[in-house]
């Protein structure tokens, strides 16, 4: 194995290690880091959705993405870009995030509820495993989305993370508009919303795996597409790395507890975990990254990626307020419609964009 | 000598675009890109197809490489 090989490795068992600590310190349970929840809970906090049990200003995101402008500054790779077919990826990140938000989790949060033993995990896992290779399908046949171009601008690429950079200011300063009726910022006063590790552990946890996952360029999808693909298991690496560092602490911590029923933040609805992981593996190999990538690509100046994680976030809002949302009772009705239209639309964009 | 533009795709057809020209059996291969991440991939593509490395081009924003078989 050769030094990058090993750099991801421990990059990924610093990452597991670090999310399990996250639940140590009061993260909801299975959820160290989980892109897909965490972008939900800021779409809460700003109250774009009132599901008021999943509302806070998640400082992990806001490091990721501070962490990865940060890093890719230092290493000169920060540069705005953009203008590969910028508003369908926004309206595959709606879909991303759909697709989590009917299984509970981003493929991040899949590993990690895996090294929990939550084996409804496993089950979302065959079909995330499905939904790159469906993917990868329209890769071989030719799929492209558009190049991107380089900005003669850099303003571009420093929005998102500008942006995201007030609601940390927004969160420490804890300014009120409205005392009545709350906000600028919403949060939750019960459930999953409510529990959360100190804002500043938070926050130096996501700068972290910021600049690990911008120098690595962990991606999860990427792992088993490349591996499909052209047999790399390189980023794969990362992906065990994250599965043992979690699950070696929470062995120690004694928070694995195997089985498919009374799973924190889970549901037992087999076709609805496979198809959830199976939309969000397909579209995300169709965007070149998952939830996590998406998010790391927006803090080099991907502008491209940006709108992806907005996609994210506004699909979150659509979620709660069409019923989308799984809890642990299940997937509502229009939640499995929403994935089932999620995995067609994904279909014929993976096939109308083929390049002769 | 075989082109590739792999200027601003995203992951992975930098790769998949590589791979292809050098399946069809190119001996040379001139590949040109802009990110850090494609250069990365398409080099360590060539080094495990028995290619040789050779960087022609190498700025922050633009990259050129030759390839060829050993």
């Amino acid at each position: 194995m050769n030094r990058s090989k090993w750099f991801i490795l421990i990059a990924g068992l610093a990452i597991g290690a670090i999310a399990a600590i996250l639940v140590k310190l009061g993260n909801p349970a299975n959820m160290g880091f989980c892109i897909a929840c965490f972008e939900r809970d800021i779409a809460g906090a700003l109250g774009l959705h009132r599901a008021g049990v999943v509302q806070y200003v998640r400082p992990e995101i806001i490091g990721l993405i501070l962490g990865a402008m940060l890093t890719s500054m230092f290493a000169g790779e920060f540069k705005a870009r953009g203008g590969s077919s910028t508003l369908v990826r926004f309206f595959m990140g709606v879909f991303m995030m759909i697709g989590a938000l009917v299984f509970l989790g981003c493929p991040l949060r899949d590993v990690l509820r895996m090294a929990g033993g939550d084996y409804n995990a496993v089950v979302a896992f065959l079909g995330f495993i499905a939904g790159v290779a469906s993917g990868v399908f329209f890769l071989r046949r030719g799929f492209n989305l558009g190049r991107a171009e380089n900005s003669h601008s850099n303003v571009g690429g420093l929005l998102l993370p500008l942006f995201f950079a007030f609601l940390l200011f927004l969160l420490l300063k804890g300014t009120v508009f409205n005392p009545e009726a709350g906000g600028p910022l919403f949060f939750s006063k019960e459930g999953p919303g409510s529990m959360a590790a100190p804002i500043g552990i938070s926050l130096a946890a996501g700068l972290l795996v910021g600049l690990l996952a911008q120098r690595t360029r962990l991606c999860l999808s990427g792992g088993i597409r490349d591996f499909i693909l052209i047999r790399d298991n390189h980023l794969l690496l990362g992906f065990i790395g994250i599965f043992l560092g979690a699950l070696i602490l929470n062995l120690v911590f004694g928070f694995f507890k195997p089985g498919f029923a009374e799973q924190p933040i889970a549901h037992t609805m087999h076709i609805w975990n496979f198809l959830g992981l199976y939309l969000v593996g397909i579209t995300a190999t169709l965007l070149g990254g998952c939830p996590l990538r998406q998010l790391i690509l927006s803090g080099e100046g991907d502008t491209d990626a940006a709108a992806v994680v907005v996609g994210m976030i506004v699909g979150a809002a659509l979620c709660h307020n069409f019923l989308l949302a799984a809890s642990g009772a299940g997937v509502p009705i229009y939640g499995q419609i929403a994935c089932v239209v999620g995995i067609v639309v994904m279909l014929w964009i993976g096939w109308s964009y083929r390049e002769a | 000598m075989e082109k590739v533009d792999v200027s601003g795709l995203s992951c992975p057809m930098p790769v998949i675009r590589t791979k292809k020209v050098m399946d069809q059996g190119a001996e040379e291969i001139l590949v040109v890109g802009t990110s850090q991440v494609s250069k990365e991939n398409v080099s360590k593509l060539a080094v495990s197809q028995g290619y040789q490395v050779e960087m022609t081009v190498d700025a922050k924003d633009n990259w050129e490489m030759k390839l060829s078989k050993k």
